[in-house]
């Protein structure tokens, strides 16, 4: 039996508090008057090089991607129309950079919850292939994935919650789609609004997740009854329970993909959506699961575990690390090739907003692991694969934060307080909820039957 | 013309031959050479052979395809002819990279693969009308055998080897082929 140690404990107490603390610190700064934006746009001007208040709003509009605000604005500079329009066009834009910057703390506490909810929901998607394909290296293993995936839970909720908090306390800060007024004027989003529409995005969401939780809680009761068993029953329970859930995985992660990440941009829409988010969980799964394995070997908890052991998780992390980058290209060259205005805003915004975390991204989700995990030898040593693990961990935060971040805050983002206070928040809760739940059973699956050929797996 | 004699130890099991192998390096006698109709794992590891550097030979193989790639298309699409193609960036070759990572990733494979296996070959000496080099017929069925060379110390090398289960003892005259 694992004992949660104290000092764990403290550290993922610590980081929730330090958390929480800097997520409210940027709940309180982000509410800002149209004077303080005006400020604060005027004085981005200066710096630029811009002249009174004339240059400085012409820049800004300029630097803003809002299209119709740039259109006007260029229709302004060449007619010179009255100083009526060009008041208005002012307010316009100060009220949209006001509205991005009130967003910001809203889609930190989003991108972070997400990415913690993903690395459990891609735990499970994992463990429920092991079980299906009756893989003989995994079942020593099978603990700590059942421990990481009691974090689905929660994570899920947390999810679900603050996109419903975001409609129902803030002002629609995630989901512009949420707003009523913007729905109004939009004959686009009219057209989806029989799928996105608060209420069936709030059931779906509360469907998808207990589709999983059920079937993360019975996989994890057959398996803790199979180490007392006398027959195998348990263990054709949870073969078929987790082919069947797989099944319902593949069409509901799909959904969940299309609703909770690509909805912040309701006129956009990517048909191998799921595929691609579907990668990066499962990515950042294995890197957790090769983090925490290490990490209770390391204490001495996991003595079955060997170097063999470490090197499949690695070649997995290595193998899904190609795959998310196979599916980022072609995602993102079929739509650059076909260069179709609707479908390719999508990344114009971001390679000009988001530069440097948009392709800095690829260097760590796909050169880095390419290079660093290529070599067999190197999969077998634990500081390398965990100095790699966290490069990998990194790159799917900025990752997810490259999906949400552009259709919330455009412009106006930065990895600072709130960003990195939400990871805190998240990863201490993470910890806590993980590392309580390995305390809950023995760290070996016992009676399993392909255990014995785990224990002595040998690669 | 020199003749050498050698030992061939001949076994039908890979288990015995396994145990075999750690008798024979427990006792410091080189083995010049396992005949073996299939795969026996863990065989390369008992004989104490170097690991196979052919991957990391692949890996530059598959440099060299990419910087094949590369160079060819920054020449026939940048800097040859820069044609307007269907609105397609053709001022640089970065501009128009995605359009170019099929090829290069194909190319690489290209290379990585055929030229690792041609390295293959080459190293392991194989051709089409080469002529076989099997000491016993046996052995792509289900022998295993194990060929020593003597250097006066038959009768203790017979006695080791019948002693770790070879089924047949035979020295043998090898007419050197150089």
């Amino acid at each position: 039996m694992y004992t949660f140690s104290n000092k764990l404990k403290t550290f993922s107490f610590a980081l929730m508090i330090l958390g929480l603390l800097g997520v409210g610190y940027g709940f309180m700064t982000s509410h800002k008057s149209f004077e303080d934006v005006e400020a604060i746009l005027a004085e981005e001007a200066h710096h630029g090089g811009g002249h009174g208040e004339e240059a400085a709003h012409a820049a800004v509009t300029e630097n803003a991607h809002d299209t119709h605000a740039t259109e006007n604005a260029h229709a302004e500079d060449s007619h010179g129309t009255e100083a009526g329009a060009h008041v208005d066009e002012h307010k316009k834009h100060v009220e949209h950079v006001q509205h991005q910057i009130a967003n910001r703390p809203w889609a930190a506490l989003y991108v972070a919850a997400f990415f913690f909810m993903m690395i459990a929901l891609g735990v499970l998607a994992f463990y429920a292939v092991q079980w299906a394909s009756q893989s003989g290296w995994s079942p020593v293993l099978f603990r700590v994935m059942e421990g990481i995936t009691a974090y689905l839970l929660p994570g899920a909720l947390i999810v679900i919650g603050v996109a419903a908090a975001s409609h129902f306390i803030g002002h629609n800060n995630i989901f512009v789609w949420m707003d009523p007024e913007v729905v109004a004027h939009d004959k686009l989003i009219q057209g989806k609004s029989s799928w996105l529409n608060i209420g069936w995005f709030i059931v779906r969401g509360l469907v998808f997740t207990g589709g999983w939780v059920l079937y993360r809680q019975f996989s994890r009761k057959f398996s803790i009854a199979q180490d007392n068993a006398t027959d195998d029953k348990n263990f054709k329970k949870t073969f078929r329970i987790s082919a069947a859930f797989l099944v319902f995985f593949l069409y509901t992660e799909s959904m969940m993909s299309w609703d909770w990440i690509m909805s912040v941009d309701p006129h956009w829409f990517s048909t191998l959506f799921g595929w691609y988010v579907l990668a990066g969980m499962m990515v950042c799964g294995i890197t957790v699961i090769a983090f925490i394995s290490l990490y209770l070997k390391s204490r001495g908890y996991l003595e079955l575990v060997n170097d063999s052991h470490l090197h499949d998780l690695a070649k997995y992390m290595f193998g899904f690390s190609i795959f998310w980058a196979y599916l980022w290209f072609s995602q993102f060259m079929l739509i650059w090739y076909a260069n179709i205005p609707e479908e390719v805003t999508y990344f114009v915004t971001r390679i000009e907003d988001y530069r440097l975390p948009f392709f800095g991204m690829l260097v760590l989700n796909l050169v880095f692991p390419f290079l660093v995990l290529m070599n067999s030898d190197y999969k077998r040593i634990p500081w390398f694969v965990v100095m790699a693990g966290i490069v990998i961990l990194i790159g799917h935060y900025v990752d997810v934060f490259n999906m949400i971040m552009p259709a919330t805050v455009g412009d106006r983002w930065f990895i600072g307080i709130p960003e990195i206070s939400a990871v805190f928040l998240f990863a201490g809760l993470f910890i806590y909820v993980v590392f309580n739940a390995l305390t809950k059973a023995p760290l070996l699956a016992k009676r399993n039957p392909f255990v014995k050929e785990s224990e002595h797996f040998h690669y | 013309m020199e003749a050498s004699k050698v030992i061939h130890a001949i076994y039908t099991d890979d288990d015995v031959l396994m145990n075999a192998v750690k008798a024979v390096k427990a006792e410091k006698y080189h083995i010049e050479e396992i005949y073996t109709p299939f795969p026996v794992h863990g065989l390369d590891k008992a004989m104490g052979l170097a690991p196979t550097r052919i991957a990391i030979a692949s890996f530059m193989y598959g440099c060299v395809g990419l910087a094949v790639a590369t160079l060819m298309m920054n020449f026939i699409m940048i800097e040859d002819w820069p044609q307007n193609i269907g609105g397609k960036p053709s001022f640089s070759y970065i501009e128009n990279m995605p359009a170019f990572v099929p090829i290069m990733f194909e190319l690489t494979v290209f290379f990585a693969a055929h030229l690792m296996v041609i390295t293959f070959y080459l190293r392991s000496r194989m051709w089409p009308f080469k002529k076989a080099e099997n000491p016993d017929p046996r052995t792509t069925d289900d022998h295993f055998l194990m060929e020593i060379a003597v250097h006066g110390n038959e009768n203790e090398l017979t006695t080791l080897l019948n002693k770790t289960g070879a089924v047949e003892v035979n020295i043998i005259d090898k007419e050197d082929e150089h």
